[in-house]
């Protein structure tokens, strides 16, 4: 059966425990492409044929091929952008600085669709809020004071603490 | 589970499936029984014990039996039945349908899916004569498994679920996870925590396979 590689990517997707981002199969993809190029020249083959030596009874196959080609395109499409969904959670929570293993991940697209976002986010955020503009990525959780114990602001901390490097020791 | 990645969602029990849905893709992997109408010339390597010889053009006969994915199943189908007609999967029909409406707890809907009722919706698309007692089927089956799984998914707090959710469809995994969030999400509140920065659990799991990784 057609289109057994582009399920492959989408496993390897739905298999990754929620929000982690796998490394771009750039072979996997590859392998897709290839088969939908394969699949559309056949096609184009026989729809000539049909038509020149009124082999009319290629159309179920034209149309089974045709299937196997939208299925490929809904597969590769519904990969991407899920995998865009993933890197832009990792905006939210971690940063706009992201680890090296992760942008490993990343093909030079999504990085480039990354910095995109971190920019517009950036733009977005310098509009609230008057002068000094709102980050909008803090505060994700109500806050029940101003203050964390070792008198650190809260507002210098919450950063760190959703990074890891600090822990919110509540009193 | 990350907190800002919102995953397109399955549409399986509504009119169509959502294109982007990871869900929904898997679910119309599934196969289900069909006849061909007619013969398919030049495909016939993919079931060569069916398959026509050269003088056929490597056809599938027409009559043969096949499984066939349900999205391929789908695009092949059309009303007035020239290329495929479709059968029921077993699950769905009457002899099971009896089993379900007996007792709808006792079966193990991941065993017979794992989408039972997502592709029991999209089958609704071949126009069966069953197609009403189907539907009917899939709601009240659902009805009478609902309250076990709400009830546990309240009750399991910090404890070894898979004996809970072993039997479960797809869907209704989702519905217990959905469950299990609200109640620790309660928990949480109810000790004072909802209020305390931790770091993000995307970030922990990282964190737990940089260690791993180390180790080996």
């Amino acid at each position: 059966m057609f289109c057994e590689k582009a399920m492959e990517l989408i496993r390897e997707l739905h298999r990754a425990p929620e929000g982690q981002l796998p490394a771009f199969n750039e072979d996997g993809l590859r392998q897709v492409l290839e088969e939908m190029k394969a699949l559309y020249e056949q096609n184009q083959s026989d729809v000539n044929e049909a038509k020149s030596a009124g082999r009319g009874d290629l159309i179920p196959t034209i149309k089974f091929r045709h299937c196997s080609l939208l299925r490929n395109r809904r597969c590769t499409v519904a990969y991407l952008y899920d995998r865009l969904l993933r890197i832009r959670a990792l905006r939210w929570e971690y940063g706009s600085v992201l680890p090296n293993a992760l942008r490993f991940h990343m093909s030079a697209e999504e990085v480039e669709w990354f910095n995109h976002y971190k920019k517009s986010l950036a733009t977005y955020m310098r509009s609230l809020g008057g002068d000094e503009g709102l980050d909008i990525t803090q505060d994700m959780k109500p806050p029940k004071s101003l203050y964390i114990e070792h008198f650190l602001p809260r507002w210098k901390c919450e950063q760190l603490i959703r990074q890891g490097v600090l822990e919110h020791v509540l009193p | 589970m990350s907190e800002a990645y919102f995953r397109v969602e399955s549409g399986a029990l509504g009119p169509e499936e959502n294109f982007l849905s990871l869900d929904d893709i898997l679910m119309s992997h599934e196969k289900l029984p069909v006849r061909t109408e007619i013969p398919i010339p030049r495909l016939g390597a993919f079931f060569q014990e069916r398959s026509g010889g050269a003088e056929t053009d490597h056809a599938i006969p027409q009559g043969s039996k096949l499984e066939l994915p349900l999205w391929l199943a789908k695009g092949l189908f059309d009303n007035k039945r020239r290329m495929l007609s479709v059968e029921l999967p077993k699950i769905y029909q009457e002899g099971w349908r009896t089993v379900f409406s007996a007792d709808a707890n006792v079966v193990d809907l991941h065993k017979m899916g794992p989408h039972f009722y997502g592709f029991g919706s999209q089958l609704l698309h071949f126009d069966s004569p069953e197609n009403t007692d189907i539907s009917q089927s899939l709601l009240q089956t659902f009805i009478g498994r609902f309250r076990r799984i709400m009830d546990s998914s309240q009750n399991a707090y910090n404890e070894d679920t898979s004996a809970l959710v072993a039997r479960l469809d797809e869907m209704e995994r989702g519905l217990f996870q959905t469950g299990q969030k609200g109640l620790n999400d309660f928990q949480c509140w109810e000790r004072g925590q909802a209020s305390q920065i931790t770091a993000s659990s995307l970030v922990q799991n990282y964190k737990k396979r940089k260690f791993t990784d180390m180790e080996n």
